[in-house]
């Protein structure tokens, strides 16, 4: 492998070309028309237009990223995440054009992407399960059967959904028509497919995840736990490295369900397992995100491991740089999801960027994908940048993120620092016991007084 | 007395979700908009009927622009 195309743009492509060159790899950009002067265009050795504006035209558009690999001599693809990093069609594509594709097996991508496929799978290896109907429900009457055996509440799911969209909590019987017909329609809106299943819903539930590495020899390795519970709209707005305050017997279980379920799925590099814990202990897999997630240097600050290194190394076919059997996670790290959103009820808004003073301080990283004179457009997500801070232990990366954000300046676009540095003070939060109910909760004190 | 529902930032209409002569209660959704693509709910404050609903689906709003009227 010399070079390599990667498919994405902002702060994901910044942080991918930037370990392509740790590896001595050259990178290629690609971009929409709007973003001839983005950092990533800026940052690779080579940057070629994709010609439009769209999404669909763009970074979707797999014919033309598969022209301007082969135009500009790459022989692999990253995906990064988002756009089509887990998009089977695409990871196939590039491997008939004779390309290294950088990630799992497009197979483990279309088994694990459907969800019910992958529960079923998960149920299979004995990984711990909340009740679910394990095919997508074909009318109502099925979910009201499986009501009448498990009770509320219930969780309708898009089977091929994501990113926290897809997700109808139904309470009450009276509700089940409506919710189950309006899920379907939703989901066949936003993925293309209206297959919908149920589950048991885990009221007040902590999200937590594995961060593994399958090497390609049959060998999956669990390098850290993640807390990602803090959450707006069902979408993360933090994340921790390690999960807070887990048994052993808890991580154990959670080690063990990932390693069974990603050898299972026969998966080759970096994916993560995610999970629901219930206050009462009650331990549920939920999905495989087979991609890197943008909260992967919460991982990587607690290992040492840099995980897009041992992405390139295990598609080159080369073994991992570090012992599979010597992992170990040391100290504490946090990320924040710094977005062009207000602080208080998180809309988002576009943008010029006129002021961009990034903190400065020990233990912090900043993967941005924007610096001062940048344009924050509609046409993506409000992203501006992963503020993430390491200490020893919880409590001084908590002393260190409470000075980073005080002392990040943007001007511009409405950003959601001030919302962590209220955050950073809540007493759910600091004493690291708190669940994906916690921003609704601190928007309801606030609404109320 | 009215509660004035409004778009609090410019977003297209990505689904309407209520409908006029609709029975409302404080915290439901009555549409579903979407900017920098993410799906932001716009739900009402208060309990009462949805005497109007003045967007469809596809059109766009700014910051301002009336949704719906709850009496």
């Amino acid at each position: 492998m010399d070079k390599v195309l990667v498919a994405n743009r902002g702060e994901i492509a910044v942080r991918l070309m930037r370990g392509c060159h740790d590896a001595g790899l050259a990178c290629v950009a690609v971009y929409a028309d709007q973003e001839l002067e983005a950092p990533h265009v800026r940052f690779a050795d080579e940057a070629f237009a994709l010609g439009g504006t769209q999404p669909s035209d763009t970074y979707l558009a797999i014919g033309k990223l598969i022209d301007v690999a082969r135009r500009a001599g790459a022989d692999a693809v990253h995906p990064g995440y988002g756009f089509l990093a887990e998009n089977a069609d695409f990871a196939e594509a590039v491997v008939a054009a004779r390309l290294t594709w950088i990630g799992p097996p497009a197979k483990a991508i279309r088994d694990l992407g459907d969800k019910t496929v992958a529960r079923r799978l998960a149920a299979g290896v004995g990984a711990p399960l909340v009740p679910g109907l394990p095919e997508p429900a074909r009318d109502v009457s099925e979910i009201r059967s499986f009501a009448a055996d498990h009770g509320f509440p219930l969780l309708i799911k898009a089977a091929f959904g994501g990113g926290g969209r897809g997700m109808k909590v139904v309470r009450r019987p009276e509700e089940l028509d409506q919710a189950f017909e309006s899920a379907v329609r939703e989901s066949t809106a936003a993925f293309g497919r209206g297959e919908c299943f149920v589950e048991r819903y885990l009221e007040e539930a902590r999200h937590l995840e594995t961060q593994c590495l399958a090497d390609g020899t049959g060998k999956v390795v669990v390098l850290s736990t993640r807390d990602c519970s803090l959450q707006r709209r069902n979408q993360k707005l933090v994340e921790e490295a390690p999960a807070p305050f887990l048994t052993e017997e808890q991580e154990g279980r959670l080690y063990e369900a990932s390693k069974a379920i990603l050898a299972e799925a026969g998966y080759v590099n970096a994916g993560t397992c995610e999970f629901l814990l219930a206050p009462d202990g009650t331990l549920s897999f939920n999905e495989v995100n087979t991609r890197l997630q943008v909260e992967h240097p919460v991982t990587e600050l607690v290992t040492g491991i840099d995980l897009v290194e041992q992405q390139l190394r295990i598609a080159a076919g080369t073994a991992v740089s570090f012992d599979p059997d010597g992992v170990s996670a040391e100290g504490h790290a946090l990320e924040l999801r710094v977005y062009a959103e207000d602080p208080k009820r998180f809309l988002p808004g576009p943008g010029r960027i006129s002021v961009w003073e990034p903190p400065r301080g020990e233990g912090i990283r900043l993967d941005a994908g924007y610096g001062e004179g940048d344009i924050v457009t509609m046409h993506y997500d409000p992203l501006l940048a992963k503020l993430c801070v390491y200490g020893a232990d919880r409590a001084q990366a908590l002393d260190r993120a409470r000075a980073a954000v005080r002392s990040f300046r943007i001007e511009g676009p409405k950003n959601n620092l001030p919302f962590f540095v209220e955050l950073l003070d809540n007493p759910e939060f600091v004493a690291g016991s708190y669940d994906t109910g916690l921003v609704n909760r601190m928007r309801a004190s606030r609404k109320s007084g | 007395m009215a509660e004035e529902v409004r778009a609090e930032m410019a977003a297209n209409v990505w689904k309407v979700v209520a409908a006029e002569g609709d029975s409302v209660e404080d915290g439901d959704t009555l549409v579903i908009l979407e900017s920098m693509k993410m799906e932001i709910p716009v739900v009402a404050e208060s309990a009462g009927t949805l005497t109007q609903l003045t967007v469809n689906e596809g059109d766009i709003v700014n910051e301002g622009d009336l949704i719906a009227v709850i009496d």
